[in-house]
């Protein structure tokens, strides 16, 4: 079965606005469920770091220039570089290293 | 009281709270903060570009996924997965396992709204809660003025959008080799993400580098490595969020305070 592009960004849309919205007017108290507030506490560190690794080695042509994007991108995060510092950082050592590979 | 307040003029009302009324001076704040984050979305965005590309995305429906969604980690998982002609229904679930994180973030936010302000801007700011836009919100002090995340909104939401597009259009007609350096600056906006408050906390230091190690082993498993990123993706976020909350229950002031 073939599926249409304008539906699967329908289906996101709503899904990622429902879980923005809800909270904000319906679900106006804070949860007091200790599981789910700590599960919901730790889920983006953990869906963000299973996202990252080991996809950020793949990415690249070269999975060593990968490697060192993840490295440099984890030492410039640690010392306080912003978003858009650590993100350029990251892709300036794939250009360099592949460059020389 | 009641009566009083009836009385009023509502535009009397509203001079009276400047927290809802539009401010010129807050609006141009925000855009000011919201100009680094916009840079920052544009060039992260352009790495989701290449993400939808393979997903068989044209730039129009690259602009609108990211115009509607606003998400990196929830976009490029869907886009992942639609890459290999997933369900619909596994697509919610991989967008809802992916942006859960705003829930709690618009949980927090729903706190700081003035009790008067009207209700439609709690249905705006939703429309755009992210890591970032969050971020400058919750740190300003007193009472959430949504014109301020406007603001910085009216900035960052194009820059996002038109970025996918153009990934998708640069996808095709820059070299191999930008594409592949582009291709991490995604992944730096995760890291951006994760590693600071693993520098304050040992156990999300320690979640962080459980998530990796586990994630790099279901690449090998056997029966787990057959299944898609995006259903691995929600199966270890399940587990091990689940074991962690378990674990170490956060204490009821620390999951708001360390967002903030």
């Amino acid at each position: 079965m073939t599926h249409n592009n304008y539906i699967y960004i329908a289906i996101m849309a709503l899904v990622s606005y429902c879980i923005r919205v809800l909270p904000l007017t319906l679900i106006r108290r804070p949860i007091k469920n200790r599981f789910i507030q700590s599960f919901l506490y730790y889920v983006p560190y953990v869906t963000l770091a299973v996202m990252t690794f080991p996809a950020i080695v793949h990415a690249t042509q070269s999975p060593a220039a990968g490697a060192a994007a993840l490295v440099i991108g984890i030492a410039a995060a640690w010392w306080g570089a912003s978003l858009f510092q650590v993100a350029v950082a990251c892709c300036a050592v794939v250009l360099i290293i592949e460059l020389f590979i | 009281m009641e009566t009083s307040e009836k009385l009023l003029d509502p535009e009397l009302v509203q001079r009276g709270r400047p927290v809802c009324g539009f401010s010129r001076k807050v609006f141009c704040e925000g855009m000011r903060d919201g100009v680094p984050i916009a840079l920052g979305y544009f060039a992260v965005s352009f790495s989701l570009g290449i993400a939808a590309r393979k997903a068989g995305f044209t730039p129009l429906q690259g602009f609108l996924a990211s115009l509607l969604n606003n998400a990196s980690a929830g976009e490029y998982a869907a886009f992942a997965l639609i890459m290999t002609n997933a369900s619909y229904l596994e697509v919610a679930v991989i967008t809802l396992i992916a942006n859960a994180r705003y829930l709690l973030m618009s949980c927090a936010l729903a706190q700081r709204f003035a009790p008067d302000t009207p209700i439609w801007h709690r249905f705006v700011i939703g429309y755009d809660v992210t890591d970032e836009l969050f971020g400058i919100t919750i740190a300003r002090p007193g009472n959430l003025d949504p014109y301020y995340t406007y603001g910085a909104i009216l900035l960052a939401a194009p820059a996002w959008a038109s970025g996918t597009a153009l990934g998708i259009i640069a996808g095709n007609l820059l070299p191999l080799r930008a594409v592949s350096a582009l291709s991490v600056a995604l992944y730096g906006m995760f890291l951006a993400i994760i590693i600071p408050p693993a520098r304050k906390s040992r156990i999300v230091a320690a979640l962080v580098a459980v998530s990796f190690a586990l994630s790099f082993a279901c690449n090998y498993l056997p029966g787990i490595a057959s299944l898609s990123d995006g259903t691995r993706t929600i199966l270890l976020t399940v587990l091990i969020s689940g074991a962690a909350a378990v674990l170490f229950p956060v204490k009821d002031q620390e999951a708001e305070k360390d967002d903030a």
